[in-house]
């Protein structure tokens, strides 16, 4: 099949709309004549930012309290019923992604592909590619049967690109009645950013892992950050252990960064991490273990110690002014 | 409080994974473990069940080979019994499958008051089972959640999100998704291994549980292709000597960083 009408799940933060929603609306352009996307929310705020990038059509429902994947969900198919079916939804690979997609999934009865890097269509069918066991292989999956197609996509898969469209038409669609699956509410929300640059935008990052040794250590990496205007970032091990909160992971469950240069420090490189980071223009690792596998992919590779290397560089650096 | 868990059995995550050159599935033949990321989800349900002052922690698995390994950590750990759904038919199945295999799974169990997932499992990832589940079963669910409080009927939760964490509350029955560390998972006890090797666990087929087509008949998707990703060459690798750190300034000059 030939796809012809594409919808991007968008999402956005007080009206700005988000960079791999962006990312998503530009490449399903290049793959079909209609793009519409489906946003948690008043379409309005978001109809010329989308249309800018190519959109023609948004949705917009408004999920009041609802956790928003289960209400998207729900309507996302009463629009499918009622006539405007698409042949392939692209998801951003995040939470509220996973959680559409995911009821979606069952609703329809179809398959989600998920952690995708690309897509393609051949006009015989459309075919996504996924990589897998850290990104050293690459699975290309094509879907089978009917449409919709579901798959999700990792941030920064492909580059945003504006078109200069006319503002989106708005429709604003009802969420029908979830019943028992509608009773998970959001009674608060906490941001926990930090206040220098953008994990997931910063030029650099310095990020620290489990060779810290300990979570008052990690004050070296935001030190070295803030001297280098970088982003500080963080392995799962260290997140999991409580020292830094999960906004600053980088990895297959945190942000994936594609920064200038990405510093790791006391990161032995866990498929988890190098799936988050390997995009990065240039690596430095520092890591006591000579072994460690994010030595494979460092273009500046220090075996050493952190407790002693990061003082020094800070030192350094500061020296420099 | 009931509770059930669900635990994948994977293949040792410190070999290198390597996929069945005839289908393209990943290797699972060799000794499968309990997925690492299942044993938060274990440990926080052995803990709310401890909390509630009664009830009992089930398992759920689909595994081939009949195995078992995984599942009887969990039950050393101290939960009660389980139900492994194997069956040489699932190979190839996609996450929607698995979820509705999972969810008659649950449903044989006599359902429960709170289903306990991890966030993905560490071999496949898909990391959309959880919420399929609950869709499948029609109850509501949280996922991601890095604490959890359950007060009578009502499970009060912090979900991770992109920028912080958001407070949740939801009616139980519900499903749950857990995040590596939310709680430190106990250790076996000598006594609790024992215990497991003769806790029931009832071994089930997909066509028991009345769920078709599976396997690659019900996946909605083939694999066309397995290529090599072009590999990122190392660079430089120096010992440090005390001054490696002027490596690093030198090449952050390069690169007009500093």
């Amino acid at each position: 099949m030939t796809l012809n009408n594409i919808w991007v799940f968008a999402q956005s933060t007080n009206g700005v709309v988000n960079t791999a929603t962006l990312e998503l609306i530009t490449k399903a352009r290049s793959l079909a004549s209609s793009v519409s996307v489906f946003v948690s929310g008043d379409g309005a705020a978001i109809a010329a930012a989308v249309g800018d990038f190519g959109a023609t059509k948004v949705y917009g429902a408004d999920c009041g309290a609802h956790l928003p994947g289960v209400a998207m969900a729900a309507a996302m198919k009463s629009v499918i019923d009622g006539g405007d079916s698409p042949d392939l939804i692209m998801f951003p690979q995040s939470y509220e992604g996973r959680d559409a997609m995911a009821r979606l999934s069952v609703k329809l009865n179809k398959t989600v592909i998920t952690n995708n890097v690309d897509i393609e269509d051949s006009g015989n069918g459309v075919t996504v590619t996924t990589p897998i066991f850290g990104g050293n292989t690459l699975v290309a999956t094509t879907f089978t049967g009917s449409g919709p197609f579901l798959a999700a996509f990792r941030p920064k898969s492909f580059a945003p690109e504006a078109s200069g469209g006319a503002a989106a038409a708005v429709t604003a669609v009802v969420v029908p009645d979830l019943g028992a699956a509608g009773s998970a509410q959001v009674t608060a929300v906490h941001v926990e950013e930090t206040s220098g640059p953008k994990l997931d935008e910063a030029n650099v990052v310095v990020s620290g892992g489990r060779g810290l040794g300990e979570a008052d250590k990690y004050s070296m990496i935001e030190e070295l950050a803030k001297l280098l205007k970088a982003a500080p970032g963080a392995s799962r091990a260290i997140v999991d252990a409580g020292w830094v909160p999960y906004s600053y992971q980088v990895g297959q469950t945190g942000k994936v960064v594609k920064p200038s240069v990405y510093i790791a420090a006391g990161i032995s490189g866990a498929t988890q991490h190098m799936v988050g980071m390997k995009g990065s223009k240039n690596i430095i690792a520092i890591n006591k273990d000579k072994e460690a596998p994010i030595f494979g992919i460092a273009d500046l590779g220090i075996v050493g110690d952190v407790h002693k290397v990061l003082p020094k560089l800070i030192e350094a650096l500061k020296a420099r002014g | 409080m009931n509770i059930i868990v669900c635990v994948k059995q994977i293949p040792d995550p410190a070999a290198p994974g390597a996929l069945n050159s005839d289908s393209n599935t990943l290797k699972r033949d060799g000794k499968l473990v309990i997925d690492d990321s299942d044993m938060y989800g274990v440990e926080m349900a052995l803990q709310l069940v401890d909390a509630a002052g009664g009830g009992e922690v089930s398992l759920v698995s689909m595994a081939p080979n009949g195995e078992t390994s995984g599942m009887r950590t969990a039950l050393a750990m101290g939960a009660a019994k389980g139900v492994l759904v194997s069956d040489p038919a699932l190979q190839g199945s996609d996450a929607l499958t698995t979820a509705k295999i999972l969810a008659a799974a649950i449903q044989r169990l006599g359902g429960a008051d709170l289903i306990v997932a991890a966030t993905e499992s560490s071999d496949g990832y898909t990391g959309t089972v959880p919420e399929q589940m609950a869709e499948v079963l029609g109850l509501p669910s949280v996922t991601f959640t890095k604490k959890i409080v359950i007060n009578g009927s009502t499970l009060q939760a912090s979900r991770q999100t992109e920028a912080g964490y958001d407070e949740v509350t939801c009616t139980l029955p519900a499903v749950i998704s857990v995040t590596a560390g939310v709680v430190e998972p106990r250790y076996p006890s000598f006594k609790g291994i024992m215990a497991a090797k003769s806790k029931p666990v009832e071994q089930v087929t997909a066509s028991d549980l009345g769920v078709t087509p599976v396997g690659w008949d019900g996946a909605g998707q083939k694999i066309t292709s397995v290529t090599q990703a072009e590999a990122r060459q190392a660079g430089e690798i120096i010992e440090d000597d005390g001054e490696a750190f002027n490596k690093i300034v030198g090449f952050l000059e390069n690169l007009k960083v500093i």
